[in-house]
């Protein structure tokens, strides 16, 4: 089929972030789908609870020091992250090595925490149907904890190297701290289920 | 980049066609040998394998079904014990929901979609690799299993207690339950790229309200997939966690529900029939309007009808557990959604008749199929209406009955669109025509074949023969109408072998093809037959939603880079460009990556520390694929 | 026509959806032909219509303009709308069946259903507490609503007696019920209906509906103890059943054995058959199935006890006795 040229791309910019950017979109679709999974999770949680006679089942409430704790380090670490987001869109690369090197450390300490979490609802998966879907809750947050942290000490690592100043490593480091924001806030209706629905 | 500063790379704007294409070929072909085709990242190559391989698994479940026919074609025989019949049975089921028809309409998209949208790859061709190389890994693990006797025997929807840790002996439903993962993977995989792509890198022109029909129905499709397969992965981990860790989501005498798996199960898996019947519709429609002269009647409703099945597909998992004693008004709701989706659908049907009317029909094989199509799939859409009723279901269920209802819709609403599809795109995909002839006769035998053996299901369902059953008792009236059905079955058989000669002969020696042989209006048919690795010369522009019949020539756009992989990314309403975004080289990394988390996911089945142990060559492979190597796609 | 015939064959039968004699059965037999009437006429428009627009002549090119698509906006609308119209019509009539279903009378009495693989255990109950128990076969009295009380010992199964009534599946964890009224006295014959293992085949159960006074014999004969052994060979075969491993899986009211794994025999002669339907019950069928249960139903949970022939003689002799 003959050709007619009727628009010139040569002056478009040759790699856009944000929404125009498609890893961007890749990483909102995975939002998705993790998403989708925490929330039918919390509906197992709120359907056997509706079956049981009694909620928790054998088992006193989980001990609030160690979620909450959690909680308040994922809510506090919103900040540093927001600001490397920022750092990020500006390809300010000194700023953007010192915020990952914070986010790398604020990413390890809530993993330290998640240790204490098991011990503190009092039951293990294989005690009941109570113990089982806290344990899968608690189970399903943790790995996107590590994989962000893994994530973000590789990403770390590579903008100490010579492939870091370019637009594409901003992006990244952009998408991953929009992942990190996700990760937080799917952190919170699961807090509120596990810790506070069985005290209503 | 500053404006008015020296460009340091080239554009295709000077170039003349053949300096062009020398040039795109370079940076954008696969070359011979074994590394080059397991680390290509070209949407076309792994879009074929993808085709290809479902079909094997269509041809190898296929010839499960004659054997299942065999055993029941006479009372009380002996050909297959039951337990090797229960084996067959579930393995039918699973393979070709999850390694068949899934799979193959999302290669279809691979292959069809970049080329539909103008674009030069699919959105992250890597993982694209990642995860047809997780489906042949699933597929695999599945067949290994069946052939070492330690193959699924308990349903293709293991249902719990009878697949849980006291009654489900051996490993076998764990292979089951880590096949699901495999083939789940891949296909939330493939969904994402297909969203990124229709969203992110279209034509410019090609705004939403002029997207082909075929790409608007894997848009929503993808939407489906994203938002139904965590439910099925949900439920086989909590199964596999049942089995190996002595977890209790399924055990009631811990505070665990049997129904619980139900839900869980068909949460995802009626929005999964209509994962795989979306894109057939979107084939039909694509066929309907190549057929008949003129775009298919009634673009938005059309739209509006894909995006109501949808969103509808989330509201009816219900109806499959009318009979497990759920409270009555409950069921009622499903009841009225379920026969709701029958309104969208119908209005799809009337759109192609319409569509029909108006037009000039030409009887070619691929709209032969299409008819055949609507013919059958509104026997299916009657019988869905049927079973939709909580107390006729209250018959039916479990029955021949509701075996006959979905073969009916996804053969004749899944398959025979497919069987069209193939016909319609073989010349695209490998520059040949197939056989007029041949084709005639294989739309012949099979939807003749298909009605013989389906249709007399219905009535051994509603005379009392349930689905399942390994054999059935001489007295009962079901021996002739068993037999009958078991001979048809064989001329079913003959439609699709004569079909794999048809494309066996025709890929080697059918007739040369040309880029548009059909005289078809969507940007595809702008290539050639096969099309270059790289697609389109120039990123196309288009004005319509039949840029190949609206224009004499191809709009194109001029600019971009020819000395690396380079696509446009367009915004998302109105596909105005955005940015020239680099589109990665061939990697070796989804491989390795594919590698590491099968030998996870495998050895997930007999211990729970694989998943610890075998996270590391997972997190190695993953940054491999993401460490930047120096190529020139990778700096922007 | 052999075709016409053949269908035909399958509408006639004891297990058969639309040969009813239960007073669910009746109503679901009449909504499921009204719904398939509807839906063949509403199919045969549709492939009327196809026809014409493929065949039809028509003018030399396609036809796209405004006025052939506003008339088709028309048509295409007002199918829609119709398409609707049948629907809430058909919705409409199912929910009142399920009302007529659901008013069907209260039960005049209660059993317990309970599915194991791959048999049925029934217990009859008098005054809320069990009376008896049997197996695979139930009787009830005619004309009067019976409500049967569904759980399961292991897994999933279904039971359903096409007959009479839908079908209603057996859910460990959880009690279902299914009422059922027969209007003709008869035997009905059902299998189980969800998929429920090695054996999910060869479950079948029969619902006997007599009429009040031979019902009423029926339950004094099975509520009584089991009948003592008066020839020879059975008494012979008694001690056979108590003296080897039958009586720790199976009990015979009125002897020492207590064994609840499998059926109760008390009054096993008296059943139509053995195995769940699967064999006519005679003297000879009941000593194939002790001689070997494993090769008649493979994988079921009854194993081979080996026997001498003598004993095996005796102890169908026995079986039979116990009517």
């Amino acid at each position: 089929m003959r050709e007619r040229v009727v628009l010139d791309l040569s002056d478009v910019t040759s790699h856009a972030s944000g929404s125009a950017s498609p890893t961007w979109w890749g990483t909102l679709a995975f939002m998705l789908i993790e998403g989708t999974g925490f929330a039918l999770a919390i509906v197992i949680y709120l359907y056997l609870m509706s079956l049981a006679p009694k909620w928790p089942i054998a088992t006193p409430v989980p001990s609030l020091t160690a979620g909450t704790l959690m909680t308040i380090v994922l809510v506090a670490s919103l900040a540093p992250n927001m600001l490397v987001t920022g750092w990020a869109k500006k390809q300010d690369l000194p700023k953007v090595r010192f915020g990952l090197v914070v986010m790398s450390l604020l990413g390890i300490v809530p993993l330290i925490i998640r240790v204490f979490e098991f011990p503190a609802v009092h039951v293990s998966w294989d005690r009941n149907a109570y113990g089982s879907i806290v344990w899968l809750m608690l189970g399903l947050h943790t790995p996107h904890i590590l994989t962000d942290l893994i994530e973000t000490l590789v990403l770390t690592c590579l903008m100490f190297t010579r492939h870091a100043d370019n637009a594409r490593r901003y992006g990244d480091v952009a998408d991953n701290a929009m992942y990190w924001n996700f990760v937080v806030a799917t952190w919170l209706p699961i807090y509120a289920c596990i810790y506070w629905v069985p005290r209503l | 980049m500053a404006d008015g500063a020296p460009r340091k790379d080239l554009r295709d704007t000077a170039l003349d066609s053949a300096e062009l294409d020398r040039h795109l070929t370079s940076i954008w072909h696969t070359r011979g040998g074994l590394w080059a085709a397991v680390s290509t990242v070209d949407h076309k190559i792994i879009g074929r394998r993808y085709i290809i391989t479902a079909f094997v698994f269509l041809f190898m479940g296929g010839v499960l079904s004659l054997l299942m026919r065999l055993q029941l074609s006479q009372p009380e025989a002996r050909f297959i014990g039951p337990d090797r019949y229960n084996q067959i049975f579930t393995m039918h089921g699973t393979n070709m929901m999850f390694l068949f028809a899934v799979p193959v309409m999302e290669a279809m998209a691979v292959y069809l979609v970049p080329l539909m949208v103008g674009t030069r790859n699919i959105a992250f061709p890597r993982l694209n690799a990642f995860s047809y190389w997780m489906f042949l890994a699933g597929g695999i693990l599945l067949w290994v299993a069946f052939a070492i006797d330690t193959g699924p025997d308990v349903g293709w929807f293991a249902y719990v207690p009878l697949a849980g840790p006291q009654y489900g002996t051996g490993k076998r439903a764990d292979i089951w339950a880590q096949m699901i993962t495999f083939t789940e993977i891949s296909a939330l995989c493939v969904a994402v790229e297909l969203v990124v792509t229709i969203f992110k890198q279209r034509a410019p022109g090609m705004s939403l309200d002029r997207i082909p029909l075929f790409v608007w129905s894997m848009l929503v499709t993808s939407f489906l997939v994203i938002l139904a397969m965590p439910a099925i992965m949900i439920a086989s981990s909590s199964l596999i966690l049942d089995r190996l860790v002595g977890t209790h989501f399924f055990n009631p005498a811990e505070g665990g529900d049997v129904l619980l798996w139900q839900h869980l199960f068909w949460f995802f898996g009626h929005p999964e029939v209509y994962i795989i019947f979306l894109p057939a519709v979107g084939m039909a429609s694509t066929i309907v309007a190549t057929f008949t002269g003129r775009p298919v009647f009634g673009y938005l409703a059309m739209v509006m009808a894909l995006i109501s099945t949808g969103v509808l597909a989330f509201g009816l998992w219900v109806h499959h557990m009318f009979v497990a004693g759920l409270p009555r008004l409950g069921e009622s709701f499903f009841t009225a959604s379920s026969m709701a989706i029958a309104v969208p659908a119908g209005l799809q049907i009337f759109c192609w008749l319409a569509t029909l009317w108006m037009g000039r029909p030409v009887f070619k094989t691929p709209l032969l199929f299409v008819v055949g199509f609507i013919i059958t799939f509104v026997v299916g859409g009657m019988t869905g209406v049927m079973v939709a009723s909580v107390p006729f279901d209250t018959q039916v269920h479990d029955t021949y009955f509701v075996v006959a209802h979905f073969h009916y819709v996804l053969i004749g609403g899944a398959v025979f669109p497919l069987l069209g599809a193939i016909y319609y795109w073989f010349p695209k995909i490998t520059g040949r025509m197939m056989s007029e002839t041949l084709g005639r006769w294989v739309f012949a035998l099979i939807f003749a074949g298909f009605h013989l053996t389906f249709f007399p299901m219905h009535i051994l369902g509603l005379a009392g023969m349930p689905r399942r059953v390994y054999t059935y008792q001489p007295e009962l009236p079901w021996s002739g109408l068993n037999m009958m059905v078991s001979l048809s079955a064989l001329v079913l058989a003959s439609g699709f072998l004569l079909f794999a000669i048809d494309i066996f002969r025709s890929a080697r020696n059918g007739p040369a093809a040309g880029s548009n042989p059909w005289g078809a209006a969507t940007l595809e048919w702008a290539t050639a037959s096969p099309p270059r690795c790289y697609n389109f010369r120039r990123m196309p522009v288009v004005y319509s939603g039949e840029p190949l019949w609206t224009e004499d020539e191809l709009q194109v756009a001029s600019g971009l880079r020819v000395d690396r992989r380079e696509l446009l990314v367009t915004a998302v309403v109105a596909a105005t460009p955005q940015a020239r975004e680099s589109s990665v080289p061939h990697s070796i990394w989804p491989l390795w990556a594919a590698v590491a988390t099968s030998i996870v996911l495998i050895w997930s089945i007999f211990t729970p520390w694989a998943v610890v142990w075998g996270s590391i060559p997972v997190a190695v492979a993953l940054t491999g694929w993401f460490w930047p190597k120096g190529a020139p796609e990778e700096e922007s | 026509m052999g075709l016409f015939a053949v269908c035909l064959s399958g509408c006639n039968g004891t297990q058969s959806a639309l040969d009813v004699h239960g007073a669910s059965a009746i109503h679901l037999k009449h909504l499921m032909l009204l719904v398939i009437w509807v839906c063949a006429l509403v199919w045969l428009t549709v492939m009327v219509v196809l026809a014409y627009a493929l065949l039809r002549k028509r003018r030399v090119a396609a036809e796209v303009n405004a006025g052939a698509d506003n008339r088709a906006t028309v048509i295409v609308s007002a199918a829609v709308g119709a398409t609707a119209l049948i629907i809430a019509g058909l919705t409409v009539a199912s929910f009142y069946t399920t009302r007529l279903i659901d008013g069907d009378g209260d039960a005049a009495m209660t059993i317990a259903v309970k599915g194991e693989q791959w048999w049925w255990r029934v217990t009859y109950m008098r005054d809320g507490t069990p009376d008896f128990e049997t197996a695979n076969e139930i009787h009830i009295p005619v004309g009067r609503t019976v409500l049967l009380q569904l759980e399961s010992a292991d897994v999933v199964h279904s039971f359903w007696v096409p007959s009479l009534a839908g079908k209603q599946d057996l859910v460990p964890g959880r009690t279902n019920t299914l009422a059922l009224r027969a209007e003709t006295p008869g035997v009905y014959r059902g299998q189980c209906a969800e998929f429920c293992g090695i054996q999910h085949s060869h479950m079948a159960m029969s619902v006997i509906a007599d009429d009040a006074v031979s019902f009423e014999r029926w339950l004094a004969d099975q509520s009584a103890e089991s009948l003592k052994p008066a020839e020879p060979e059975a008494t012979a075969g008694q001690a056979v059943f108590l003296g080897k491993p039958c009586a720790a899986c199976h009990r015979v009211r009125g002897t020492p054995s207590a064994g609840t794994t499998g059926p109760d025999l008390t009054h096993v002669g008296s059943r139509d058959t053995i195995g769940a339907g699967l064999m006519e019950r005679t003297r000879g069928s009941l000593a194939a199935w002790i001689a070997d249960p494993q090769t008649i139903k493979p994988g079921n949970n009854m194993p081979m006890v080996p026997l001498t022939s003598d004993e095996l003689r005796a102890v169908s002799a026995y079986m039979e006795s116990l009517k």
